[in-house]
């Protein structure tokens, strides 16, 4: 049934290589291929898995790429892949192409390949996935299902995936449905049976156990997100539905749930509110804050969009909120499910006014889960809102990250909210008065203190003491004290984390966010070439000292952005009063995760340019 | 511009249960236009809220943008404030609201802010039952712009240059009805009698209470043609009875009330009265309420009173299923399930 075609047999492959499965959406192959990835895990081996997807519920073509890297090269590898697992006629021409020479391309053969689409220097290999669900199971919605487990099973013999780690998968699964678990082990060894069968040899892409994992777990940045809210003390999550955030109110809602129900009332310490749209989503956050309940959303950038007057409310009223922004490209009829940075500037500088928002850029589900609950302790403290940019490949893939920890000792920081006793001592209360001389003043929760500390919240026009004024210099006063709260902001943020390969070197690149694996990779390639680079990652925004000091220390600067108009850079040279011929820019914006491959080769080009003498 | 009033008051002003005059249940002086309907309905508040004796920090005003959002100002001083945005009182009310459970949510609203703007808000604020009292000032023009049509202004009445209305209204009770409001009234700014304890039963109702209320705007609404005016409004006002809040201390004896009367348990043993009933009105039949409404509105009357209210239904509160505790109160051992639960998570994510 094969083409038999003499493609060259590539050279063995242990632990690196690329598998990609294309699936059609809504046939339940998520939970084989993810069954896949874990079992790689399981190995001991780094795996990064990532969902390609499209805008539709039911029958459209979707991806599965799962990079193996043994040194723990984790982005998006980019070009070709050296096994394609086809599952869906519809997109098989463009999956054939995607096939590296030499590579192999696993179809399903209970029907004829279209012998157009067969390249002569890749390996075709079927087997019958339908013919045998078919004859070993009757229900249809069983036999689509398992077809999924199959090829599973198939690939096990085929790249030596180990079987006990399968197993473990199931038997965790389906450890609450346990008669599940025999069918679909069965399932799994029907595939392997049937590959060994038909070919003598596995392929000579290889997996070996290894120990790269240990201390390391698999999570999403969506659900991280969501658990970071539990535990930095949120109590009230409203939002609205868009990709690719919704998963961050269901983590909040399914850990809230595990945690925060009362074993003996049953009662919830939180609340999940869908709001109508984000605008009553971010008027919900703000109005529990305000009350002094720590409270968030989760949206994308057309939410944002949407709640950009109340962040300036926010701002100017100086509420505490935080907004999780989960960034994909472009409008709602765009690429509502490819990733990208490109809400840096709306976020940073959201709203009317003179405003400047505080952002957080977390670069793995690790960082999700450590700044959401330091994203509360931050608005609280600095009375502002915090947006956290993370982005859809970092928010609905499962990246390989360490364990996440917690400190029992720590606090959460309110800031400073006065309580009675508190007032008691004040003479006068001034909500706006800049007491300690750092722009934050103090603030009061509503039904504190029967005859002090209350006040009327509005945007400006008023004075240090909330009274109604629409005096010039009332509000000039009121915005140079937010100039210096912003001046006093970053002692409160997480600094750069920056990587010094070589106090020399000439060469350093700025990146942040899920540009964080693909740079790590490039520099390493560009090492072998013998460039040597030093790295800084923004964890922040406003920015640290360092990152200025970061910037004089090298004359080449690269700015890696996941965006068209090179947004980050433009909010250095705004904030930083750079000169922009300084920052070159390294720009990805097709809605892929950006790779290695793409930074490597940007900033090989542009150092082509320049003379080795300068940049040695 | 805001200044203290005068503090010299009558030595015997009168004291509620917690021994407080009126006087602690003021606000700044109004810069409201002379007349404007808005601060009869602040001075209705002051009422109110003294007479229920509820201690005026137990209170928080929310509103949006207008005339009438300002006016949370002028009462209730000792009251924690919020001028939001325009017409989205109703979420930050409903987060302010999810946060403490304890305080009473009277959000203050205009016609503008909640007929258009605001309608999306307004509706849903309503479908989650949300204990609050929500007021709107309905004065059927934007006042803060300039005395523009609002939605609720009526097809056929003129404007201040003699312009008339092409567009039908937004009837605000009709749509709460529908809606499913909790409790839905109507009164008039120039109606005291009937207003002070229409919001004594309002703020007493466990749920989502609506009243809008007819608030003429002397400057740009006041004028001969405006179906909102003073003169037009009392002209054409006809009381669904007469209303008056019982608290649960004290008793109703009927045998002093003419005509058809009928008590509506609200909470606690907080009771409405209502007498003189027309045509022996029941305020628990939804469709009868929309009936009487929309039969008014055809004689061209406005039927204000208590109109609907159904003392039981389950609130936003109860939907959610929160403790009594308010979220804002509950301690970080609580809410943070700390490093131990982080080790069973990190072993359910290998
Ligand atoms: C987003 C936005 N759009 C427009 C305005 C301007 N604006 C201020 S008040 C108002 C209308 C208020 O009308 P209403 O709620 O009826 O209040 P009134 O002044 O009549 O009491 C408008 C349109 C605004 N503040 N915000
Ligand atoms: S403009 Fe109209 S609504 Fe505004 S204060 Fe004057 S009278 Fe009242
Ligand atoms: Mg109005």
């Amino acid at each position: 049934m094969n083409p038999r075609n003499m493609a060259p047999v590539m050279d063995a492959k242990i632990n690196d290589f690329v598998v990609k499965f294309a699936n059609v959406n809504g046939s339940g192959s998520a939970s084989a291929n993810s069954m896949f990835a874990k079992a790689i895990y399981r190995m001991g081996i780094p795996v990064a898995p990532r969902n390609i997807f499209p805008s539709n519920i039911q029958g459209a073509p979707t991806w599965y790429e799962v990079r193996i890297n043994e040194q723990g090269y984790l982005a998006r590898r980019g070009g070709q892949v050296e096994l394609m697992v086809s599952v869906n006629p519809q997109s098989m021409t463009e999956d054939v192409a995607e096939v590296c020479p030499g590579g192999y391309f696993f179809y399903d053969n209970t029907y004829p390949l279209d012998f157009n689409l067969i390249r002569d220097d890749i390996h075709f290999i079927g087997l019958p996935l339908t013919e045998i669900t078919n004859t070993n199971f009757d229900n249809p919605r069983l036999q689509q299902l398992f077809k999924n487990i199959i090829y599973v099973g198939s690939l096990a013999y085929l790249i030596g995936i180990e079987f006990a780690a399968l197993e473990s998968i199931v038997n965790d699964t389906f450890a609450k449905k346990p008669k599940l678990i025999q069918p679909n082990i069965d399932a799994l060894k029907l595939g392997f049976d049937e590959a060994q069968r038909q070919f003598s040899e596995p392929l000579p892409l290889q997996l070996k156990p290894s120990n790269a994992n240990q201390g390391k777990i698999l999570l999403e940045g969506n659900a991280a997100c969501g658990l970071g809210a539990v535990f930095g003390g949120a109590t009230v999550c409203a939002w609205y539905p868009i990709t690719p955030s919704t998963s961050v109110a269901e983590g909040f809602e399914k850990y809230a749930k595990q945690f925060r129900i009362d074993s003996e009332t049953k009662e919830h310490n939180f609340a999940v509110i869908q709001a109508e749209d984000e605008l009553a989503a971010i008027g919900m956050v703000i109005g529990s804050n305000w009350n002094g309940a720590r409270a968030f959303t989760a949206t994308s950038g057309p939410g944002v969009s949407l709640m950009q007057e109340f962040l300036g409310l926010a701002y100017f009223a100086e509420v505490p909120s935080v907004l999780i922004d989960v960034q994909r490209a472009g409008p709602s009829t765009g690429m509502p499910t490819r990733t990208q940075q490109s809400d840096i500037l709306i976020s940073a500088y959201a709203s009317h006014g003179d405003t400047k928002q505080v952002v957080l850029f977390p670069g793995n589900p690790k960082e999700c889960f450590e700044l959401t609950a330091d994203a509360f302790d931050i608005a609280d403290q600095l009375q502002t809102p915090v947006i956290m940019l993370t982005d859809l490949d970092l928010g609905m893939n499962e990246h390989l990250v360490d364990e996440l920890n917690w400190d029992d000792s720590r606090q959460y920081q309110k800031g400073k909210v006065l309580n009675a006793q508190e007032l008691d001592q004040v003479e006068r209360f001034g909500r706006y008065n800049d007491v300690d001389g750092d722009g934050i003043p103090y603030r009061t929760i509503a039904g504190t203190h029967p005859q002090k500390g209350a006040f009327f919240t509005r945007g400006t026009s008023r004075d240090e003491y909330a009274v109604y004024t629409e005096k010039g210099e009332a509000y000039e006063r009121n915005m140079e004290r937010l100039n210096l709260k912003w001046q006093t902001a970053p002692q409160y943020l997480p600094k750069p984390i920056i990587s010094t390969k070589d106090k020399s070197a000439h060469i350093g690149v700025i990146h942040f966010g899920t540009s964080a694996e693909a740079v790590r990779e490039a520099i390493d390639m560009l090492a072998e070439q013998n460039h040597r680079i030093n790295d800084l990652r923004v964890l922040a925004f406003p920015f640290h000292a360092e990152v200025t000091d970061f910037i004089d220390a090298h004359t080449h600067i690269f700015v890696v952005e996941q965006n068209r108009d090179a947004q980050f850079k433009t909010l250095l040279v705004n904030e930083l009063e750079m000169d922009p011929k300084r920052l070159n820019s390294v720009l990805h914006f097709n809605g892929d995760p950006i790779s290695a491959r793409i930074v490597f080769d940007n900033i090989q080009a542009h150092l082509s340019t320049i003379t080795s003498a300068d940049v040695a | 511009m805001s200044f203290l009033k005068p503090s010299f008051r009558h030595p015997k002003s009168p004291t509620n249960r917690l021994g407080l005059t009126t006087r602690a249940y003021e606000g700044t002086i109004s810069t409201l236009c002379a007349g404007c309907g808005h601060d009869s309905i602040s001075a209705a508040i002051i009422q109110a809220v003294w007479g229920l004796g509820i201690p005026p920090h137990r209170v928080a005003k929310m509103s949006g943008i207008g005339c009438s959002s300002k006016s949370p100002n002028y009462f209730l001083s000792q009251a924690h404030g919020f001028n939001s945005v325009h017409g989205r009182m109703p979420s930050v009310t409903t987060g302010a609201n999810v946060a403490n459970r304890d305080l009473l949510y009277l959000g203050v609203s205009g016609d503008g802010d909640t007929a258009s703007i605001g309608m999306g808000q307004f509706a849903h604020v309503i479908r989650r039952n949300l204990n609050m009292l929500y007021l709107v000032e309905n004065n059927g023009c934007y006042g803060l712009t300039k005395g523009q049509d609002s939605a609720t202004s009526d097809e056929g009445s003129t404007n201040k240059k003699g312009r008339v209305n092409p567009y039908t209204a937004i009837d605000l009770v009709s749509l709460a009805l529908d809606l499913g409001a909790t409790f839905v009234a109507r009164s008039f700014s120039g109606d005291k009698e009937q207003l002070v304890p229409l919001m004594q039963a309002a703020m007493t109702h466990k749920g989502f209470a609506l009243i809008d209320v007819v608030s003429p705007c002397v400057t740009f609404n006041n004028h001969a043609g405006s179906t909102k005016s003073y003169d037009y409004t009392r002209e054409h006002v006809e009381a669904a009875g007469v209303v008056d809040f019982v608290p649960t201390s004290q008793e109703i004896t009927l045998d002093q009330i003419e005509g058809s009367t009928k008590v509506v348990d609200l909470h606690n043993g907080d009771k409405v009265q209502l007498s003189k009933l027309a045509n022996d009105y029941d305020p628990h039949d939804r469709r009868a309420a929309f009936d009487a409404v929309q039969d008014h509105k055809q004689r061209d009357r406005l039927l204000t009173g208590l109109i609907y209210v159904d003392p039981t239904a389950e609130n936003f509160h109860d939907i959610l299923n929160l403790p009594s505790t308010p979220l804002n109160a509950l301690a970080q051992e609580q809410l943070c399930p700390g490093e131990s639960a982080l080790k069973s998570i990190n072993n359910a994510l290998k």
